[in-house]
């Protein structure tokens, strides 16, 4: 935030409201980046001479008589190799006890990439986790979020997918992290030897919130510049976006917007959108792949930033505990991967999509026989191997903390078929039973 | 024309003081630097014009120039349409260069370099209206007719055509003389407003033939016609894009245009990747050679996914008049809702419900009518068949998209989240869902002739069936397996039979993702013989396990070719288990 010679400086303010301020300047471009006595603040209004400034530590104790310094640009980042490894603010300065980092100026949220140069992302991204890599198949290039109430152990499984998946880079994007949670990932990412490829874009809950607005450019930015420039498969990671969504409304409602749904602005489908479509696959191999946490209130999945996020996103995961085996689990029903179909089956092995599906359908036959049992009916032969196969299923398939491969997974997978039912019962494809029903029940 | 300059700009809503007359929903240009911006007149207030800007407004000033073009928004239409992928605006997205979008850049939409094989059909001396036809061209393998220009609204007398040959869209292939006297050229390439419907046509007819979409629960059970409209309301998850990318794919059509309208990027690539490599199975041809493809994903520009839909329609309209079959696709409708709404706000407009603008309502029931068969000039017919997918807030159907379109669309479509949740694909509720034309006397004769004599009928039955079978799992469901008669079962598992074995479709498997229609007859039949049939069981797990055999067998069928070895098989082991209920079900 050094001046410069030719930068406009005035010192009159005309309003203040807790996230804006207005001030009377002229040749200012719109979205270009201030500094109002010295917090960084971005054009959001121009009204002839009349500029609003939306400022990002908050307006407290900004007083009428005030140096606003203009930038000429819009926010930038400074990208270059020296970022990794560190932990950096939402401006990009340091959030650790590290220099600044030097490097090349990029203007941040920059351009879309052309459809027509995009690949369609058909690399196979495993995690290890069944409910993922069997039931939800992830690909680079894709964008997919956790859907999570605030109870559950989101960050924890977030990292853990961060940690197995395939990714030369990994940028994490924290919005209003808790500090315990900003210690837990620095933590695992030094204990785990991988600090070296990770970069982070932290706004801990004791930040001010709007400068949450800023997270999700900035770890975009730097995620383009290793996927796009040094042809990277970067993995970046958001969390959490509800609190990004909540400090896009702030602004709204202090620029006197009429509100949507739930308080949100009206534009809220293209602002969380513009920032998950930075999800890619390039034709060079690079690639951005997003996981995103939203957490959610009740499980509500109605609200406008869960259903907003839903409709952008290829797929969502629900994080649930299997209360018959104690386990957290991906919940097989409400989870989707709209990727998965580009790999299962093709990348992955032939039965993939027939075996997964019945699993999931024999599932679901469980959980009524489960309501049927707590109505107080009678349970039938089938209901009870639907419930015994169940138990089976969430214990050695389903658990995150199962690490194996796909071909494990289906192999575990077909031993479940024969232990509990007969061939017509499962409803797959006659040549994948010839080949793979061994006859042979227990693994 | 009309100059003027920057006032005012908050996101891509810009107010410019202008020198000169203005005209609401003219073009104008914002020239930033070397770059030029399109934006276009919404509200004009004393020599003030709003505009909305179709490109992102970042590092505009105060005091920046803007040009009027005296212009609405408008399309090129001329051979070279089909195949192309164009942004909202019709920019050719395939002649960019770089990876990323530039801001302002603007590409040709048609080809001046391609020589297109020209045969005249107008002779000298013919009297020729707007939309008639004055030659053809090849365009990939179909007639695209050159015609008299939309816009000229005259009788115009023929005063020469260019002979046979090869020739680029800007030559001159026909020479025109109005009632004036004064001469007219032609080439192959004449520009419409998009907002304005084409209708340079005779009359509009009401929809009777069936457009089929290789979609079960569609074309038998609630089908769409040539002409047709319909919507595919869903929660985020059901199944939308791949139902529309489904019926794009295999839909009966001539030409199809998509438009994707705010949605992923990554779902346009997949028809990008895939269309140029899959067959249409009618014409033999790549099914790329007859799509067009408007883009406007959900991270470009706001402003241009209204554009993009009016462009999408406007180019139907277009083949329409040369007498083609025209199916149009936009997913999702809810998003070019959205953009009107966040300009309606920024333009601060009371607003309607959920803060849409007043006027949603009547803007898409305007649009939907453009749709629609029509009989030409030259009394051969043209049909845009429109299907939109809406993307409800919070899944409810009860919101101001999906209210308004359900009073114009004819078919509905409704994609329920339970189906989807028990991966019962397509997720389409086959009894909430409606087709108005099972209704039309035309469509009923139609059927009678080209389907089976009493067609509508059966289907009606079947539907019945499955709506029985719901019937009895609730009395199932909450009298207990053992407490109810078995006829309620095998009630239940008929409606399980028709709904795995019928409704259900895995677009994902080569055979099974698109049934013809003789197909699709000789299957409703086998399952209303069948549903008719008694199945004197005493036990309800007996009834079980039997049907999911039966099941089991169905679904094996579906994925084999009809009239191969292994569906004779699994059809004679059908006929095996159905012998001892009544007498086997014969081929059909």
């Amino acid at each position: 935030m050094k001046k410069k010679a030719f930068q406009r400086i005035y010192t009159e303010i005309s309003a203040i409201t807790k996230a804006t301020c207005d001030v009377r300047a002229e040749g200012i471009g719109y979205q270009e980046l201030a500094w109002v006595n010295g917090r960084p603040a971005q054009v959001i209004r121009i009204v002839d001479d009349l500029v609003t400034l939306q400022v990002f530590p908050g307006t407290e104790g900004i007083s009428t008589k005030t140096e606003i310094v203009f930038s000429g640009n819009p926010p930038q980042l400074n990208v270059s190799d020296l970022f990794c490894g560190r932990f950096l603010n939402a401006y990009g300065d340091p959030f650790d006890d590290g220099p600044p980092v030097e490097g090349e100026a990029r203007p941040i949220g920059g351009q879309t990439v052309n459809p027509v140069r995009r690949i369609k992302p058909s690399h196979l991204l495993a995690t290890g986790i069944a409910g993922i890599d069997l039931n939800n198949t992830l690909v680079t290039g894709q964008k997919i979020p956790f859907f999570a109430d605030p109870d559950q152990p989101y960050n924890s499984v977030l990292a853990e997918v961060a940690m197995r998946a395939e990714a030369d880079r990994i940028i994490l994007g924290g919005m209003g992290l808790s500090y315990d949670d900003y210690i837990f990932f620095k933590e695992i990412f030094t204990n785990r030897g991988v600090l070296d490829r990770i970069v982070s874009f932290i706004n801990t809950s004791e930040d001010p919130p709007l400068e949450r607005l800023l997270i999700p450019d900035m770890t975009c930015t730097a995620a383009e510049y290793f996927a796009n420039e040094k042809k990277e498969k970067v993995l970046v990671l958001l969390t959490d976006m509800t609190l990004y969504a909540d400090a896009l409304a702030i602004v709204s409602n202090k620029m006197d917007q009429i509100p949507s749904k739930d308080s949100m602005p009206g534009s809220l489908y293209s602002d969380l959108a513009r920032i998950y479509e930075k999800a890619v696959q390039f034709a060079h191999g690079g690639s951005i792949t997003i996981v995103a946490v939203t957490t959610l209130n009740e499980g509500d999945i109605t609200h406008a930033i869960p259903d907003n996020t839903g409709y952008i996103t290829e797929g969502q995961l629900f994080l649930k505990k299997d209360t018959y085996t104690g386990k957290v689990i991906v919940d097989p029903f409400r989870s989707l991967s709209r990727l998965k179909q580009n790999v299962i089956g093709k990348k992955t092995r032939e039965d993939h999509p027939q075996v997964m599906n019945a699993l999931i359908r024999l599932y679901a036959d469980a959980m009524q026989a489960r309501t049927k049992k707590e109505n107080g009916f009678d349970l039938n032969d089938y209901d009870e191997r639907c419930m015994k196969f169940a138990l089976d299923y969430s214990n050695e398939i389903l658990a995150v903390d199962i690490n194996i491969t796909i071909p494990e997974m289906l192999d575990r997978g077909w031993s479940l078929f024969e232990r509990y039912f007969e061939k017509y019962e499962v409803g797959i494809k006659e040549m994948f039973i010839q080949k793979y029903w061994l006859g042979t029940a227990d693994m | 024309m009309t100059k003027g300059i920057i006032t005012s700009i908050v996101s891509n809503l810009i107010t410019i003081k202008a020198n000169g007359p203005i005209s609401q929903n003219e073009i104008c240009h914002v020239l930033r630097g070397q770059i030029s911006l399109r934006a276009e007149v919404i509200r004009i207030k004393g020599s003030i014009a709003f505009a909305q800007v179709f490109e992102e407004t970042r590092g505009i000033k105060i005091g920046d120039e803007v040009n009027f073009t005296g212009q609405m928004l408008e399309v090129e239409l001329g051979p070279g349409i089909l195949s192309k992928n164009y942004d909202g605006l019709q920019n050719d997205l395939d002649k960019m260069g770089g990876t990323f979008l530039r801001i302002g850049e603007i590409t040709e939409p048609l080809d001046a370099d391609v020589f297109y094989d020209f045969k005249p059909i107008a002779t000298k001396g013919d009297r020729v209206s707007a939309g008639e036809w004055l030659g053809e061209v090849k365009e990939n393998w179909m007639n695209h007719k050159i015609m008299v220009p939309f816009a000229m609204v005259e009788t115009y007398e023929v005063l020469s055509v260019i002979k046979a040959g090869d020739y680029n869209k800007d030559t001159a292939i026909a020479v025109l003389q109005d009632e004036k006297g004064q001469k007219h050229e032609i080439t192959m390439v004449q520009r419409w407003p998009v907002k304005r419907a084409i209708s340079a046509y005779k009359m509009k007819n009401r929809p009777f033939e069936i457009l089929q979409t290789g979609l079960r629960v569609i074309d038998t059970l609630n089908p769409i016609t040539e002409g047709g409209t319909g919507y595919i309301p869903g929660p985020f998850g059901t199944g939308k894009t791949v139902l529309q990318q489904a019926i794009a794919k295999n839909g009966e059509a001539d030409i199809v245009i998509i438009v994707a309208c705010g949605e992923r990027a990554n779902e346009v690539v997949e028809i990008f990747t895939e269309f140029p490599e899959l067959i249409d199975p009618r014409s033999g041809r790549k099914l790329q050679e007859r799509t067009t493809i408007i883009c406007n994903t959900s991270n470009m520009p706001v402003a241009a996914r209204e554009a993009s839909v009016y462009v999408g329609m406007t180019l139907a309209e277009y083949y329409r008049n040369m007498g083609l079959k025209v199916l149009l696709l936009a997913d999702s409708t809810s998003r070019w809702a959205q953009a009107l709404r966040e300009m309606s706000n920024r333009l601060e407009e009371l607003p309607g419900p959920d803060a849409f603008p007043v006027e949603l309502s009547a803007i898409i029931a305007n649009f939907y009518s453009r749709a629609g068969v029509v009989e030409l000039n030259n009394s051969t017919t043209g049909s845009v068949t429109f299907i939109g997918t809406i993307s409800p807030v919070g899944g409810n159907f009860k919101e101001p998209v999906t209210e308004s379109t359900s009073k114009v669309a004819r078919c509905f479509y409704a994609l329920s989240q339970k189906r989807a949740d028990a991966k019962r694909y397509p997720a389409i509720d086959a009894l909430a869902s409606y087709s108005k034309y099972l209704d039309y006397d035309e469509f009923v004769e139609f059927a009678d002739q080209h389907i089976q004599e009493g067609w509508v009928n059966l289907v009606k039955k079947v539907k019945d069936i499955v709506q029985l079978g719901l019937e009895a799992k609730d009395q199932i469901d909450i009298l207990g397996d053992d407490a109810v008669p078995p006829e309620y079962h095998v009630n239940f598992w008929k409606a399980e039979l028709i709904d795995f074995g019928f409704i259900q479709q895995d677009s994902f498997d080569e055979v099974d993702m698109s049934t013809s229609i003789e197909r699709q007859r000789a299957m409703l039949n086998r399952f209303y013989k069948i549903s008719v049939m008694d199945f004197p069981f005493s036990d309800f797990q007996e009834i079980g396990s039997y049907f999911k055999k039966l099941i089991n067998l169905f679904k094996q069928m579906n994925y084999v070719p009809l009239d191969s070895n292994e569906f004779r098989k699994f059809e004679n082991d059908l006929d095996l288990m159905l012998q001892p209920y009544a007498t086997p079900v014969a081929t059909t």
